[in-house]
Parts: structure tokens; C-alpha cells; sequence
């Protein structure tokens, strides 16, 4: 499995169009899943809970401690950690602040 | 899958697999499907009423509710609820669970006729993708989309003719909090029993099984050809959150409701505690009166009806505590809980949802223990499981606040702020605490390792808890423990007594328990303990409280001691050592039957409370003897 810094730095190389980390994400950014980089197991879950390609998903808030964090995807608000999120790739739809 | 029918006899037989034979188109067993917060649980209360029942599923921790559908006038059928789920993929106990019992290879577990598919109509987008795995499943099938009355009046839109049409079952809208729309169920039951089931002629395309990207593809599709319009999000959840998850309010805010729980707990729930004690020791004696004195009298009211009192104490604390969380539970409140104090139970390798259990049981094991059902990671569960009881619950307050009476001098310390007394008390329960997270960490990075299960939390919207639910969540919980703990500790009770009174007409020391008391006093002589609280610490294996009873009939029958009260007794015969030694013994040994009989239930095997039961006394063991001989040293 890939660390996020690696594949964000890849595809800005490359001069694909630009993907994040969810985790990377900061609060009122909307963006559109691509993939996860999850098991299967995992993956699949977190796709019947909504995380499946193509969902668009907006970063809620962070938790009082700064993580996890508040998704909201489908109208349903669910918490991931950054431990998590990481491995869930999106195009963000609107720059957040870098 | 679902296009094979007899046409000599007009009877549709659905193929699905594994199934036990049914009868054609009589409907028996009715399975109550559908995922997390959906309102299956209140859909299933409502259905059924009173006339349910719990039980474990063999060989799995899930729990099963099952009950006759009086609540629509068909008690001649039985609802079984089915865990709430997200999928039929096989990533948690709850699917497993839940496809065996659709498959009918559940043992034990008739298979369903038909099944109900409840969706939350406020996110059915989403919902309909656990609609293909069970539509699959060719089981005559109602969907029922709940919360339509939030739904409408929050401009949602759902056309249950067209979602029938694309789902070639029936589609009908309801409300399980109002009970609204529950005669769709009635119709879709008789005319499932009645007539010869048509078959669902459908060419529905269903998609791939067990691939969640394609169930999307047909959710989305579905609702898009059927125009579901979704309803707007709840405003005041939003802004709820935005108060109750704000980074300096949230944490305040959640520190006060859990102050106020306990206080709660402790100012209402230890008097009728106390209450409750005393009419059940009255009763015991008036009755015991009645009897005269004999061993038919001793093991009634000594044995039996003090077992059965131990049992009912404890229960206005249980039920107070489960009121809370059921409130916390219900409102919304606890998953914003779990997600505040995720970032501290995350250190000892918990998660967020582990903290309101914990935290129960400061008063009580029991409760805490069967509130750990919100833990999804079964690991996760079962550490949080071993480690509750290691909280200072209040049945080990009597002989606490006994030995610190008596031995600890009633003087301030640290310039008046702070009472010796309390001082000591405070370090038990910081004591209770650091055992309980020393051995979470130790769980976790040992036999409970969990390899990479991530936490998701799914935050539903504010809803306000109804005074049905909550009461039926009582009845349940209180009956769960009435039951489990009444009938283990109830047969503790009489052979302790047995124990404690053979040979006939002697007195206790001279009893079996007695003798094996003097017997462990070696073993226990290290420790600062006389033979005499050997004798309360076996008598205090069904509940922690029953040693100060003990001590007292033992320190009252010796003619050395007799004319003393019992603090004073105590300072006759203990040091300063063993008196310590003997709270740290009680702050780490699991003297409790009904947890143990509770962790029994909830893991579903004596494994672990037999593991649980060894390693707390053991600990219990070494740390008193530390506790002994470092004071008796030191003063």
C-alpha cells in the first residue's frame, strides 16, 4: 500500500489532474471519491457505507481533539480517522486552502 | 436467481440456496431486515409489543430478538429481528449472522417465509444498496421505507408505486415512531398466506453479488428512474453539532453530562439501592419469623432469599444507568461521545465508542458490560468486556468506606484541601482506572490485537428518545440481567450456604467454609489477612458488598471482640497493612457472579470469564501483598 505523500507527489509529476488524501482535506471541501486503497474488506464496507467512487463527499468538521473527522456522504455523516481516510483518494472540487 | 417457479400447481418455489424446505405459501417465520439506524428496532417494538424474546445466537456473540407479531394481530406468526446491517458481505459477525438466519442455516433458527426490508426513506439512495443482496435471496418481500413522515415534511419525495415496479416487490411508506402505515405489513402477510403466492415475475436485473460498486450503480439507478427526491438535510442536527462538537464547548459539555449521569446515579439510585435492601431484608425477616428457627428457615431466608436480594439491589442502579444510556443511545448523543473520546481511548488501543461503557461502570459492571454491544470490532468489544469490572463500581463502596473509617485517621492534607480520608479513597479509584487501562493496552497489543479494523462511526441525526422505547429497552436489559445473573448467583447463594452450614449447628468457623478459611490463612497471612477475612473474601465470591455482613456476624460471634463495634474490631485484630491490603485486594479481584455471569452471556463462553476471574486475582494477589508489605514496612 502506497503512503499518500508518495501517490500525491506522483500524480502532480506526472501532470495528472490533481488527487488528495480525504485526510488531506480541510474543513468545507468538497470532493468527488476516486478510489480506496484499502483490503478488500475494508474497502468494500466503507463502499456500502457510501465511500464508493464517483460519491461526492463533503468534509464536515473535525472532531474536538482535531481527529477523527466528519464526512458527510449520501446525507449521512460519518466519522473517519486520519488513519483511514488517507487511504481514500478524491479530486477535490473546490481548492481548499494549501 | 429468482425466475423458477411450478406452474402445475400455480406455487412459486424460489430458489435461494441452502434452504430448509418450506411449505409453499404459508408464511410462519417473518425476518425483520435492514441496516443500522433505520428504525428496525423501534419498527420491531412496535410489531411485537411486550411479547419478545432475547437470546444469544449459538456460538456467536449477536444477540437474538425474536417475538410473536401481536402488535398487528397476528400472533400466529414470529418476527425474528435480524442484526442491523450494511451488507450481506460477510465483514462483520452481524452479516454473518444475519445470512445464515436468511439462508435458514442458523440452527436453531426456523427460516424465514418472508421477509421485511426496512429502509430509511431520508437517505434511500444509499439504503437500497442492501435492497439487491437480500431481493436476491428470492424470499417474498415488503419494503418498507421508514421515517416517511420526516421525509415529506423535509420535502423528500419517494414513489413507492414506482420503486415496486423497478423492485418487483411491494414498496409501502410508514412511520415506525407514530406507527403509521403498519396495515401495509397486515395486507402484505395475508395476502402472502392466503392466496397461492404469484410469483414475483420480474425481469429484475440485479446486480453482481458481493460487489458493492455495481449495488451502487443499481441503488443509484433506482432511485434516479423512480425519482426519489431526497429530503433536506436535518438543519438542527448541523447546528447542534456545531455546539456540541465545538473544540472548547463539546468537551465541557460532554464532561457535564457524564457528571450529571453520575450524579444522577448516586443521589437516586444509591437511596433506592438502599431502599430497596432494606424492604428486602425486612421481608426477609418478617418472613423468617413466620418459619421459626430452623435450617428450612436458614436456607430460605440466609441462602436463598438473601441470593435473591443481592440480585435485586443492584437492579434501581442498573435500570437508572440504562435509562441513560438508552437516552444517549437513542438522542444521537452517544456516537457524538464516541467521537470525542476517541482520541484518548485510541491510546490504549479502544476506540471512542469504548468510553460510555467504561465510564457505566464506575457504578457497575453489568450494565457497562451489556452496553458494549455499540462496539462493532468484536476485539475491541471483548477488551472493553475484561477490563469494565476493574472500575471502582459501587458495591465495593461498603468496604471501602468500612476499612477507611477504620483505619485512616480523619485529617486534612495538602493544607486543608483535601481529607486524608478522600485521599485514599480518590487512589483507589484512580487504582481501579489505571488496572483497567494497563490492561486494555495489554489486551490490545497482545491476544487482542486487531490487525487493521478501521473505526467508522456513522453520526445519525438528532432524534428525540421516545418514553416507549426507552421503557422497552428497561424491561429488556433489567430482564437480560434478572435472569442471567438471578439464576447463577442464586445457586452460588445456596451452596455457599451449604457450605456454610454443614455440619449442622455449627457455628461458622467450625463450618466447611470455616475450615477452608483457617485452611487459606497461610496463604493469605502474607497478604496482612487473619483467617477471618479469608472467610469474607470467599463469602464475598457472589457480590463484593456481602464480606462486611461477614465480618460482622464473624467479629460478633467472637467473645474477644463481641462488646466492639465492627471498625473497632477491626483495629483490634488487622494492621495498617492488611487493612490497605485488603481495599487494594478489593479494587482489583472479581468477587462479582453477576458480571461474570453477564460477561459469560455477551462473549458466550466461560473462556473468558474464567480467564477474567484468574488474572484479576492474581493481580488482586500480588498487589495487596505489595500494598502489605511495603506499609508495614514503611510505618
Amino acid at each position: 500500500m502506497m503512503n499518500q505523500r508518495q501517490w500525491i507527489s506522483h500524480q502532480n509529476s506526472r501532470g495528472i489532474h490533481t488527487l488528495s488524501a480525504l485526510s488531506e482535506l480541510s474543513v468545507g471541501t468538497t470532493a468527488v471519491v476516486e478510489s480506496l486503497d484499502l483490503p478488500d474488506e475494508i474497502g468494500h464496507h466503507l463502499m456500502h457505507m457510501g465511500f464508493a467512487p464517483e460519491a461526492r463527499v463533503v468534509v464536515i468538521r473535525r472532531a474536538p481533539a482535531g481527529d477523527p473527522t466528519v464526512y458527510s456522504i449520501d446525507g449521512f455523516e460519518i466519522a473517519l480517522r486520519r488513519e483511514t481516510a488517507c487511504h481514500i483518494r478524491v479530486r477535490p472540487q473546490q481548492e481548499g486552502p494549501r | 436467481m429468482s425466475d423458477c417457479c411450478s406452474t402445475d400447481t400455480g406455487v412459486a418455489l424460489l430458489e435461494s440456496p441452502v434452504v430448509a424446505p418450506r411449505t409453499p405459501g404459508k408464511i410462519r417465520t417473518v425476518a425483520l431486515v435492514g441496516p443500522p439506524n433505520s428504525g428496525k428496532s423501534t419498527l420491531f417494538n412496535r410489531l411485537t409489543g411486550l411479547r419478545q424474546k432475547v437470546a444469544n445466537y449459538p456460538g456467536v456473540t449477536v444477540e437474538q430478538h425474536f417475538g410473536k407479531l401481536s402488535g398487528i394481530g397476528r400472533s400466529d406468526l414470529v418476527l425474528i429481528d435480524l442484526p442491523g446491517i450494511y451488507s450481506l458481505d460477510s465483514y462483520s459477525e452481524d452479516s454473518r449472522v444475519a445470512v445464515d438466519v436468511l439462508h435458514g442455516a442458523m440452527p436453531g433458527t426456523p427460516a424465514p417465509d418472508a421477509v421485511l426490508l426496512v429502509l430509511d426513506s431520508l437517505h434511500l439512495r444509499r439504503q437500497l444498496m442492501l435492497a439487491a443482496p437480500v431481493l436476491s435471496l428470492g424470499l417474498p418481500t415488503l419494503v418498507l421505507l421508514n421515517m416517511s413522515d420526516l421525509m415529506e415534511t423535509r420535502g423528500g419525495e419517494a414513489d413507492t408505486l414506482a420503486l415496486a415496479k423497478e423492485l418487483g416487490v411491494p414498496v409501502a411508506k410508514i412511520s415506525a415512531t407514530r406507527g403509521t402505515g403498519l396495515d401495509a405489513i397486515t395486507h402484505f402477510l395475508d395476502s402472502k398466506s392466503h392466496t397461492p403466492q404469484e410469483h414475483p415475475t420480474t425481469r429484475l436485473e440485479l446486480p453482481v453479488v458481493g460487489n458493492p460498486r455495481s449495488y451502487r450503480q443499481w441503488a443509484t439507478g433506482i432511485s434516479t428512474r423512480t425519482k426519489y427526491k431526497a429530503p433536506l438535510s436535518s438543519e438542527w442536527t448541523r447546528k447542534l453539532d456545531k455546539i456540541l462538537l465545538h473544540r472548547i464547548w463539546g468537551p465541557l459539555l460532554f464532561l457535564v453530562v457524564v457528571i450529571a449521569v453520575f450524579q444522577v446515579v448516586f443521589t437516586i439510585g444509591q437511596p433506592l439501592s438502599d431502599g430497596m435492601q432494606n424492604i428486602l431484608n425486612t421481608a426477609g425477616d418478617k418472613v423468617g419469623a413466620l418459619l421459626g428457627h430452623s435450617w428450612v428457615e436458614s436456607l430460605l431466608i440466609d441462602g436463598i432469599w438473601k441470593g435473591v436480594a443481592a440480585v435485586l439491589v443492584f437492579l434501581p442502579q442498573i435500570l437508572l444507568l440504562f435509562l441513560f444510556i438508552g437516552i444517549l443511545e437513542d438522542s444521537g448523543y452517544l456516537a457524538r461521545a464516541a467521537l470525542i473520546a476517541d482520541r484518548v481511548m485510541r491510546s490504549i488501543g479502544l476506540n471512542g465508542k469504548a468510553f460510555i461503557p467504561l465510564l457505566s461502570a464506575y457504578a457497575c459492571a453489568v450494565p457497562a458490560i451489556m452496553a458494549t454491544r455499540t462496539i462493532e470490532n468484536k476485539r475491541d468489544r471483548f477488551a472493553t468486556i475484561l477490563v469494565a469490572p476493574f472500575m471502582t463500581c459501587s458495591a465495593r463502596l461498603p468496604i471501602y468506606i468500612l476499612m477507611i473509617a477504620a483505619f485512616i485517621p480523619n485529617r486534612d492534607i495538602l493544607g486543608g484541601f483535601l481529607g486524608m480520608r478522600a485521599a485514599v479513597m480518590l487512589s483507589l479509584y484512580v487504582l481501579g482506572f489505571l488496572a483497567a487501562f494497563g490492561t486494555a493496552w495489554l489486551l490490545k497489543s497482545s491476544i487482542l490485537k486487531t490487525a487493521s479494523a478501521p473505526f467508522i462511526l456513522e453520526l445519525p441525526q438528532y432524534r428525540l428518545p421516545t418514553v416507549r422505547s426507552l421503557s422497552l429497552r428497561l424491561i429488556d436489559r433489567g430482564g437480560v440481567f434478572l435472569k442471567q445473573a438471578g439464576t447463577i448467583i442464586l445457586s452460588v447463594m445456596i451452596v455457599l450456604w451449604m457450605l456454610s452450614h454443614v455440619p449442622f449447628h455449627a457455628d461458622l468457623p467450625q463450618s466447611v467454609i470455616g475450615r477452608v478459611g483457617l485452611w487459606i490463612e497461610p496463604v493469605i497471612r502474607p497478604l496482612g489477612f487473619n483467617w477471618k477475612i479469608g472467610i469474607g473474601l470467599l463469602s464475598s465470591i457472589v457480590a463484593r458488598e456481602v464480606i462486611v455482613g461477614t465480618l460482622g456476624t464473624l467479629y460478633g460471634a467472637d467473645p474477644a471482640t463481641q462488646s466492639l463495634s465492627l471498625q473497632a474490631a477491626l483495629r483490634h485484630d488487622l494492621t495498617l497493612g492488611g487493612a490497605m491490603a485488603l481495599v487494594v485486594f478489593f479494587a482489583f479481584a472479581m468477587q462479582c457472579t453477576s458480571t461474570l455471569a453477564i460477561v459469560k452471556r455477551e462473549t458466550n463462553s466461560w473462556r473468558w470469564p474464567a480467564l477474567q476471574f484468574a488474572y484479576m486475582s492474581v493481580l488482586a494477589y500480588v498487589a495487596a501483598f505489595a500494598t502489605n508489605q511495603i506499609i508495614t514496612h514503611l510505618f
